[in-house]
């Protein structure tokens, strides 16, 4: 078992299927276990991609118009 | 909260939506197969983000909703007997068997407590050896690594007062299930990234391969959502149909191999019924030879128990993606979260549930003016 930090409220969490987690990790906690350890590289690198998404099309395209909202039923 | 909040990001979100916006050229259906994407996508307005035609059909992959009726009226029958502590997550609860539901149980004197994990439940048995201690075992394959762990707990310290009712459920049966359909009009999935976290995602490349249907694992925050729409649009419009994976931050390719162990040790993969849909073939977990003897539903001799299903409720239409939830008769009227008909309207996770919380039983103007 380990503590694992929920934005302030510390709970105890079953490790058993994450043995390579260290303190200090990001997991992702399921019904009192966790079932994976975030890998931060891949996570920093996909809110990059999304940052760099589109950077062409606004320095030489056509002003884009702010979201339409599609009618809801 | 870290790398839950990044993913929340507005500004992004705006940059993914107009990617999408500039790839699609046609309408599309994609299913997104888990409950808590289903809320997410409703929560923050996703489906309105989306060109007009790219239509959301929300999946199955809600574990109370698709439990099947008479597995809750086996439950009912075994909380509400004397010397026995039943144990749930909090949403089977509320949940409406044949006559009550397990808070009404509770009300007429059984002991049904609600649980944190199963190994909430393992405790209790260890501290009440007096009594039988049941744990009401649903979920599909995020949850099953749990119970696995709960059993094998149990089975080591020979603990003879617990038990479990289960009910698990397996996604990629449930996929092939609606691509077998009459009605289905699903051309890509989102798949549940949390059950890919556990058993990764090497069963779908057969599955895309047979039904030309791409299958993109996605996330639970927009922009993981968004990110999973982008590249499950981008094959769609290219005519591709590949496994690809838009939440690697969580999931591999393997999944996780030490879950995958113990699965294997407790459970033996058998037909199971689900609930709205029917009997899918090979499509859940029941124990294996070795941990028989914690089953409840021979412990306590409930498996006679059968029950029909209400004509009122259309949830097997909303299962299957055949109804969107405020296109049903009843929704908002004799059914809300308070009064619910069926499953899909309790559940975190239910598909109606989520269209009831975030108001889409509301015209635009009402929404502006709530």
């Amino acid at each position: 078992m380990g503590r694992v930090n929920f934005g302030g409220i510390v709970k105890d969490v079953c490790l058993a299927y994450v043995p390579e987690i260290a303190v200090g990790d990001y997991t992702i906690v399921h019904v009192g276990f966790a079932l994976s350890k975030i890998d931060e590289e891949s996570a920093q690198k996909t809110l990059e991609t999304f940052r760099e998404m589109g950077l062409l099309d606004e320095e030489f395209g056509e002003p884009e118009a702010v979201e339409t909202v599609k009618e809801t039923t | 909260m870290k790398y839950l909040t990044e993913f929340r990001d507005g500004e992004l979100a705006s940059k993914l939506a107009r990617e999408i916006r500039q790839i699609v050229t046609r309408p599309w259906n994609i299913m997104e197969v888990c409950g808590g994407q289903t809320h997410s996508i409703i929560r923050n307005g996703i489906d309105q983000l989306l060109p007009e035609g790219v239509q959301m059909i929300h999946g199955p992959g809600c574990p109370v909703c698709v439990t099947p009726l008479e597995v809750i009226d086996r439950a009912l029958a075994i909380a509400a007997q004397p010397g026995v502590i039943f144990c749930s997550f909090g949403d089977m609860l509320r949940v409406p068997g044949s006559a009550k539901d397990l808070f009404r149980v509770k009300s007429e004197g059984g002991d049904v407590r609600i649980v944190y994990s199963p190994l909430d439940a393992v405790n209790l048995a260890i501290k009440n050896p007096d009594k039988e201690v049941v744990f009401f075992g649903v979920g599909f394959e995020t949850t099953a690594p749990a119970n696995a762990m709960a059993l094998h707990i149990a089975r080591r310290q020979s603990l003879h007062n617990f038990s479990m009712l289960i009910s698990h459920v397996l996604v990629p049966p449930a996929i092939e299930a609606i691509m077998e359909s009459d009605e289905n009009k699903v051309q890509a999935f989102l798949a549940a990234g949390h059950v890919c976290s556990v058993m990764g995602y090497w069963q779908y490349p057969p599955i895309a391969e047979k039904y030309r249907v791409p299958i993109v694992v996605t996330g639970f925050e927009p922009l993981d959502i968004m990110e999973g729409l982008r590249r499950v649009l981008l094959q769609l419009e290219r005519g591709e149909s590949r496994v690809d994976n838009a939440y690697e931050r969580v999931v591999t390719h393997d999944g996780n191999r030490e879950a995958q162990r113990l699965l294997a040790e407790v459970f033996d993969v058998c037909d199971r019924a689900w609930r709205g849909i029917g009997v899918i073939p090979q499509s859940g977990w029941r124990l294996s030879e070795a941990y028989r003897e914690f089953d409840a539903e021979h412990r306590f001799a409930v498996s006679d128990i059968h029950a029909v299903e209400s004509p009122l409720c259309h949830s097997g239409e909303v299962l299957r993606g055949a109804l969107k939830p405020n296109e049903c008769p009843a929704f908002g009227k004799e059914c809300t979260p308070r009064h619910p008909l069926g499953a899909t309207m309790v559940s975190s996770e239910g598909a109606c549930a989520a269209y009831y919380n975030y108001g889409r039983f509301l015209s635009v103007e009402e929404l502006v003016h709530a």
